[in-house]
């Protein structure tokens, strides 16, 4: 893919601020609960509302940085590539978030609980390794990590693929016995990687496409 | 029975005679069906006041949490299973009339309606503990009496070694049936001791008034030393059997959910620790607290296990 001309990447600043914006608006939102603005609160338990809502959104826009490809091309629309990253980083930052939580406000940085959860309780074996996954993900996030590690670059964010199946996994398990939420984002996940596997590199072309070229 | 000290000051409900505030409740709530209050109305439409006495035998050191805390953090999956769909969903309930069906091994089976059931008894205030299986914890000020008290009056016989307990099935009322999250109706069950038990009690009220429908109205069980998926609420039926009743949780997830449910601080879910737990209504910065054994109550009720395995039967 050429490079657009510069009047179009500034042209397309806008849509990235909107972007930014609607991603923040959770968190946005969950800031405002948890420090009381205006007589909003989380709810009578405070640290469960909180954890479940940075984990919730997290997922969420993780699993919508696996829809932007499938929507840019099939809305021939490849200028909405160019907000992936930003949206993939938030996911990260939501991520984070979720496990800070966790770690201090629900575990109260109880290092030796924490860690004989990790390796105790599968389900949150499998979060704690999706978010491990995503961590070299976002530091090669950048254009200068993109330029050094070339095609490696697109290899490695296939991570990405992985991470999001453990996120829904984690979210599955942890449910005690409604799995109506997690189901579909599981079935997303699907319907995404089933997407990936029809338009892969090596996947005949369609017809009409060979006999025009032919 | 021990008789329980009376109140000194007399409460509103003692100038009110029940058929008033029920009929007070329907008024209400079919106000509330029309609009006609609207928004004003509080989420808990069917509250009207009882007639009680704190039984001070039956009280902590702890402070109880706050009526909003407790009506509005509820898991009573007929009504949705996020803690705040019961508070939400539960306003076409409708708790009266109310019967409850009596059957099984006993020399008094039959249907009983709710004021048959609740007339010879006193009702008394407990503030008990209640610990989730999902390691968090209430203090909830109830309003009801003992259910040995109610189960004797049917004359169990000696075949009576469990007893078991049924939520009323009414899909349209409760939107959570409409899905099976768990297999509907729930069901739940005591061994006869333990039903028999003096802390096991039957609610009708918390905070002085009739159960919230989102709290289990108008029939629910409180098992403190249990946890709290044990208090069956909207009791419709009560059976006395020979064999160990199935029990919605454990038919769910055998291996996450035991018959006997004892509030153990050892014995760990297979997803998550129960050594600990979370107060509701604490701040987002406050520290989880140590559970105890039978969510404290061990000196009372430690006895009924005796010889048991706890670890084998959770």
């Amino acid at each position: 893919m050429n490079a657009p001309a510069r009047p179009a990447a500034k042209r397309f600043r806008a849509d990235k601020a909107v972007v930014f914006l609607l991603c923040s608006l959770p968190l946005l939102w969950l800031a405002l609960r948890a420090f009381g603005a205006s007589s909003l609160s989380l709810g009578p338990n405070p640290v469960e509302a909180l954890l479940h809502g940075l984990g919730l959104w997290g997922l969420r826009l993780l699993l919508l940085t696996l829809c932007v490809r499938p929507v840019a091309v099939t809305l021939r629309q490849p200028r909405l590539m160019r907000l992936r990253r930003m949206v993939g980083l938030w996911a990260f930052t939501y991520l984070v978030l979720h496990f800070l939580t966790w770690l201090v406000l629900d575990r109260g940085l109880d290092l030796n609980g924490i860690a004989a959860d990790i390796v105790k309780r599968p389900f949150i074996t499998v979060g704690f390794a999706a978010l491990l996954l995503l961590i070299p993900l976002a530091v090669t996030s950048t254009d200068r990590w993109m330029r050094r590690l070339g095609r490696r670059w697109h290899s490695l964010h296939k991570l990405v693929y992985v991470a999001a199946l453990l996120g829904s996994l984690h979210f599955l398990w942890l449910v005690k016995a409604d799995w109506r939420e997690p189901a579909l984002y599981i079935a997303v996940y699907m319907a995404l990687m089933f997407w990936r596997w029809r338009n892969r590199p090596g996947a005949r072309p369609k017809l009409s496409v060979s006999r025009e070229t032919a | 029975m021990r008789r329980t000290q009376p109140s000194l000051q007399p409460l509103p409900s003692e100038i009110t005679p029940p058929d008033r505030y029920f009929n007070r409740r329907e008024v209400i709530t079919a106000l509330a069906a029309v609009g006609a209050v609207g928004a004003t109305v509080p989420r808990n439409v069917s509250a009207a006041p009882l007639k009680y006495a704190r039984n001070p035998r039956f009280s902590l050191n702890e402070d109880s949490n706050s009526f909003e805390d407790i009506t509005t953090y509820n898991n009573f999956y007929e009504f949705g299973t996020d803690k705040a769909d019961p508070a939400q969903n539960s306003s076409k309930f409708k708790p009266r009339p109310w019967s409850v069906a009596v059957a099984g091994e006993c020399a008094k089976p039959g249907t009983y309606t709710l004021e048959d059931i609740l007339k010879p008894h006193a009702l008394e205030e407990r503030i008990y503990r209640l610990r989730c299986v999902e390691a968090w914890s209430m203090v909830i000020p109830w309003v009801g009496f003992p259910l040995g008290a109610l189960l004797k009056r049917f004359e169990p016989n000696s075949k009576a070694r469990y007893v078991a307990f049924k939520t009323v099935m009414r899909p349209d009322e409760m939107p959570g049936q409409g899905f099976p999250v768990l297999d509907w109706p729930y069901v739940e069950g005591l061994r006869i001791d333990e039903a028999m038990h003096p802390l096991a009690l039957l609610a009708v009220g918390l905070y002085g008034q009739t159960l919230p429908n989102q709290n289990g109205a108008p029939l629910r069980l409180v098992v403190p030393w249990k946890y709290g998926f044990k208090g069956i609420k909207s009791i419709v039926e009560i059976r006395f059997t020979e064999h160990q009743p199935p029990t919605s949780w454990n038919l769910s997830a055998p291996r996450e959910y035991g018959f006997y449910a004892n509030v153990n601080p050892s014995v760990d879910h297979p997803r998550w620790s129960q050594a600990q737990e979370r107060r509701i209504g604490a701040s987002l910065f406050a520290s989880k607290q140590a559970t105890l054994p039978f969510n404290g109550y061990a000196d009372q009720v430690a006895a009924l296990y005796k010889g048991m395995d706890l670890r084998k039967f959770y």
